[in-house]
């Protein structure tokens, strides 16, 4: 019976060496995919299992996360102190993803970064459970409050963002209507997609952050690039330049005619730049994009970060662009910011910071510092200079004619007493018969610029010679205010 | 000649007893950040019983293979704690101190099966009780005001105060009826008929009793809706009519006949087609969400995705997420938390416990030593086969006890039955001949 017995002996071995394999493949091929599985709910519980670290900004908290007890299923809950003015930028933790400043910063966030090896691996000693690193923004809470506030005033739809030009730091990061992140950040699946569903349906796209994530047509705030290229082109001319300002201007191989706004002249057929600026005249600007060619103007806009590489906040940002190369007629419209000329209000603070720090744009940031959760820095902003807009030369003459903007022009209403402040209003033609964008691009104070802003407002008002001037600008003198109080 | 070796017995029953311990304080500073205050109780309980094993086996085996005890009580120390880990996370029915309980019964079944019986070639005459016991046994369940269903399954009698699993005694009984039946038959069954291509059909008049252990095995399945015990039974008893028989054909025709049991199954029981569906989809949603689906099934798989190379540590997973992790799936269980190494480590310690069983069974001295021994150690191999395969998706799932590790009275005492009769088999198999001449001259050493 040996014979046989030894057969059964090498059966039983095989039959356990299957069992290894199987259990080999599961737990070391295939475990990553598997474990992963929306179904296992280990997933779900495994995220409420660490101290994910704060998002602050300053001294206000912005998001963090509760311990409820050491013996409950979910033991840290995410709050958000912020709430709806810091919902664009923080973002939320749901149950099985997350969203905005969460996402970008996850990694540090929940302490699974490959930067944090060390502190956890002090802690596997000292036998601590590891907590998330806290991340600062560059916010500042004042111009952040202020803005959303001025805003919302408005009961319209918009965004604003505030950048400090010398550093690229964003001050303040604004989009309204916005949402409430703590029904979103529950640790109950059902809940949390009923919650996300309804703002996801909402006509009003809460959940939208209009400063990055939407393009609109920039108006006439693009102005200020169309005459940085014809300043850069040709270095004699400055603010009182005298440039051709037609009544109409006779847009080539179509039967269309392009007039000021509401008809308007500007000047007597001939104005000097500064004055075709102040009162934003369509013709000279047109005209002018024609002359300097496509490729021209192109180049210029992508000097202004225009069109080059998607920018990374660390939150993503949609790109801008000038569209593409048409005939001189759509190169008309696109020199004063319509046709498919697209910016994000991102962009536009980009252009109007580099024009008020010496024509060097700088790389917009949102995280100011990363330190683990004993203090210890992981990570702090290192400003960076994105590209070189324009020359010092060209910056200090643009400055100039912006601040005539406000002093004598259509953005009055931005004025800030014994403060110099540069601007330039924006009315953006949307869809045939709806109200047009109000746009409002700035900065202060013009001698040493501390503060950048742009911001839109949807659909922003009819009538009114300047609904950017009306509209809009007021809202960024708040903000402005707001930085230059401190 | 072997050795007794009863130092190195003791040393690694200690050790067995001492990582149970470890594992056991690993479970209560993971969960409470403190050691368990039952640990000394637990300690010292396993560590009494063990003792006491290790003397009688000592003193009435003394030829035992040494390794087999420290083999049993590691792997049933391990399932003790995994039960007291899972109990402490709440799990369904989990519960240490009963399991516990049961393991002392165990292993007082375990010393009385080496006292009271002292050769077990006695079992040989009694092979045709022990067929009616087993049959008795495995129909028991079947019959009014004693059986009772369980989760679908029609395998538990009621004993009063508790329940017992027949079919976990009911084996035992076949494998002894199984050994003295082809002992006696081996001959004739090992006749040879017809010649087809290169095999020697067996004769048509010795079918009968393959066809009637594979009628039994599709009545276990048809009544007691248990496919596990089924497959247990008829698996075990072609292993053993080979051994007896040495002839291949019997194995083929073994398996066709499974496989025409399988095929008629699945076309009249849902339940069966089910298990089928479940076993080639399992990830499929539809399935998921079907009551007796394959949640079971994928909670184990994740179970065992999530535990990867090192586990997540005693004490630190959601082994109690599984449905049944007590029972049926204590093996991924085991592996979410002490990962694909622990896992690699409990199939060798079965594997260990196997070898050392079919050992025996080749160095016994009579063909119903042999294969009585071969019996046991075949259906300990083929019990995990079935079992931790049908939990790792490996063939399909049919429910059945993971020797030792499963909470569970019924099987713990059945197999601690069988590891005594192994036991008493290998110690009958591994003693100096008695009637060994003494050659004059010749110094005999002694190793302790």
């Amino acid at each position: 019976m040996n014979g046989p017995l030894k057969r059964v002996a090498i059966a039983c071995l095989l039959m356990f060496g299957l069992l290894m394999f199987n259990v080999n493949y599961l737990q070391a091929v295939k475990a990553d995919k598997l474990s992963s599985d929306s179904r296992n709910k280990r997933n779900f519980l495994a995220r409420y299992e660490v101290e994910r670290g704060r998002i602050t900004a300053g001294d206000k908290v912005l998001a963090e996360s509760v311990d409820t007890g050491v013996n409950k299923d979910f033991r840290f809950e995410r709050r958000y102190p912020g709430g709806k003015v810091y919902a664009p930028i923080t973002g939320f933790f749901a149950p099985e993803s997350e969203r905005d400043m969460e996402r970008a910063e996850n990694g540090l966030l929940s302490g699974s970064s490959a930067d944090l090896m060390l502190r956890r691996g002090i802690d596997l000693f000292s036998g601590k459970k590891t907590k998330g690193a806290n991340v600062d923004l560059t916010i500042d809470p004042e111009a952040q409050q202020a803005a959303y506030e001025a805003l919302s005033a408005s009961g319209k739809k918009g965004a604003l963002v505030a950048i400090e030009p010398k550093t690229g730091a964003i001050r303040a990061m604004v989009s309204v209507p916005s949402y409430d992140p703590n029904p979103l950040a529950v640790p109950n699946k059902d809940k949390v997609n009923k919650a996300y569903n309804k703002l996801d349906k909402d006509e009003d796209k809460p959940l939208l952050n209009r400063a990055i994530e939407r393009t609109y047509p920039p108006g006439s705030t693009f102005k200020v690039v169309t005459l940085a290229a014809l300043l850069e082109k040709d270095d004699s001319l400055g603010p009182e330049s005298q440039v051709d300002a037609p009544q109409v201007l006779d847009l080539p191989n179509t039967t269309h005619d392009l007039p000021n706004y509401a008809g308007e002249s500007c000047g007597t057929g001939r104005a000097t730049l500064s004055f075709a600026l102040e009162l934003s005249c369509n013709t000279p600007f047109a005209k002018m994009g024609m002359d300097l060619g496509y490729d021209t103007l192109k180049d210029q806009a992508e000097k202004f970060g225009i069109g080059g590489e998607p920018l990374s906040i660390p939150l993503p940002v949609a790109g801008s662009g000038i569209g593409r190369k048409e005939d001189d007629a759509a190169l008309a419209m696109t020199s004063i910011g319509q046709r498919n000329n697209q910016m994000t209000p991102l962009q536009m603070a980009m252009v109007a910071a580099g024009i008020a720090n010496n024509g060097v744009v700088m790389k917009p940031y949102l995280v100011n510092k990363i330190a683990d959760a004993e203090g210890g820095e992981i990570d702090s902003a290192d400003p960076t200079e994105l590209s070189e807009a324009v020359s010092e030369d060209t910056a200090r003459k643009l400055r100039e004619m912006m601040v005539n903007v406000v002093e004598k022009g259509t953005a009055g209403a931005a004025k800030i007493p014994g403060v110099s402040v540069g601007g330039k209003t924006g009315t953006a033609e949307n869809a045939p018969g709806k109200p047009p964008h109000a746009w409002f691009i700035s900065f202060a104070p013009a001698e040493d610029p501390k503060i950048a802003v742009a911001l839109i407002v949807e659909s922003g008002s009819a009538g009114g010679e300047a609904t950017g001037g009306h509209t809009a600008a007021p809202i960024a003198k708040s903000v402005m205010e707001a930085v230059l109080r401190r | 000649m072997p050795a007794k070796r009863r130092v190195a017995q003791l040393a690694m029953l200690a050790f067995a007893v001492a990582i149970v311990m470890f594992a056991y304080a690993n479970v209560g500073l993971a969960i409470d950040q403190k050691i368990p205050a039952g640990m000394l109780g637990y300690g010292l309980g396993l560590g009494g019983l063990m003792l006491v094993a290790y003397l009688v086996l000592a003193k009435f085996a003394p030829w035992a293979d040494p390794l087999i005890l420290p083999l049993v009580t590691l792997i049933n120390g391990l399932g003790l704690v995994m039960i007291y880990r899972l109990e402490e996370a709440e799990a369904f029915g989990a519960s240490a101190s009963t399991q516990l309980m049961w393991t002392a019964v165990g292993v007082v079944m375990f010393t009385v099966t080496l006292i009271v019986l002292r050769d077990h070639r006695a079992l040989q005459r009694l092979t045709y009780t022990s067929g009616a016991l087993g049959l008795a046994l495995l129909v028991a369940p079947l019959l009014p005001f004693v059986g009772k269903e369980i989760n679908g399954a029609r395998i538990w009698i009621n004993l009063g105060a508790f329940s017992l699993q027949p079919a976990e005694f009911a084996k035992l009984a076949l494998i002894v009826f199984f050994a003295g039946y082809l002992v006696a038959k081996r001959d004739v069954l090992a006749l040879a008929g017809r010649r087809l291509l290169f095999i020697d059909l067996p004769r048509a008049r010795d079918l009968g009793p393959i066809l009637i252990v594979w009628g039994l095995s599709l009545g276990v399945l048809i009544l007691q809706k248990d496919l596990g015990s089924s497959l247990l039974i008829f698996g075990t008893f072609i292993a053993m009519l080979y051994v007896a028989t040495q002839r291949t054909s019997w194995v083929l025709i073994g398996i066709l006949l499974f496989i025409g049991g399988a095929i008629l199954a699945g076309m009249i029981f849902e339940h069966v087609h089910n298990r089928f569906e479940v076993f080639l989809n399992p990830e499929d949603p539809e399935l998921f969400q079907q009551v007796g689906g394959s949640e079971q099934l994928m909670q184990g798989l994740f179970s065992l995705a999530t535990g990867k190379i090192l586990g997540t540590g005693l004490g630190q997973g959601h082994p109690e997420m599984i449905p049944l992790a007590i029972s049926d799936f204590i093996f991924p269980a085991t592996g979410e938390e002490l990962g694909l190494t622990g896992l690699m480590a409990l199939l060798m310690l079965y594997a260990l416990l196997v070898e050392r069983g079919l050992r025996t069974s080749l160095a016994a001295r009579d063909p119903f030593s042999k294969l009585l021994a071969g019996g046991l150690s075949f259906i300990l191999a083929w019990q995990v086969f079935i079992i931790v395969g049908g939990v790792t998706n490996l063939i399909p799932l049919t429910g059945l006890v993971t020797p030792f590790m499963s909470q569970g009275g019924s099987a713990l005492l059945a197999n601690w039955i069988l590891i005594a009769l192994l036991v008493r088999a290998s110690d009958a198999a591994r003693q100096p001949p008695p009637q060994a001449i003494q050659d004059e001259g010749m110094t005999q050493v002694f190793q302790r």
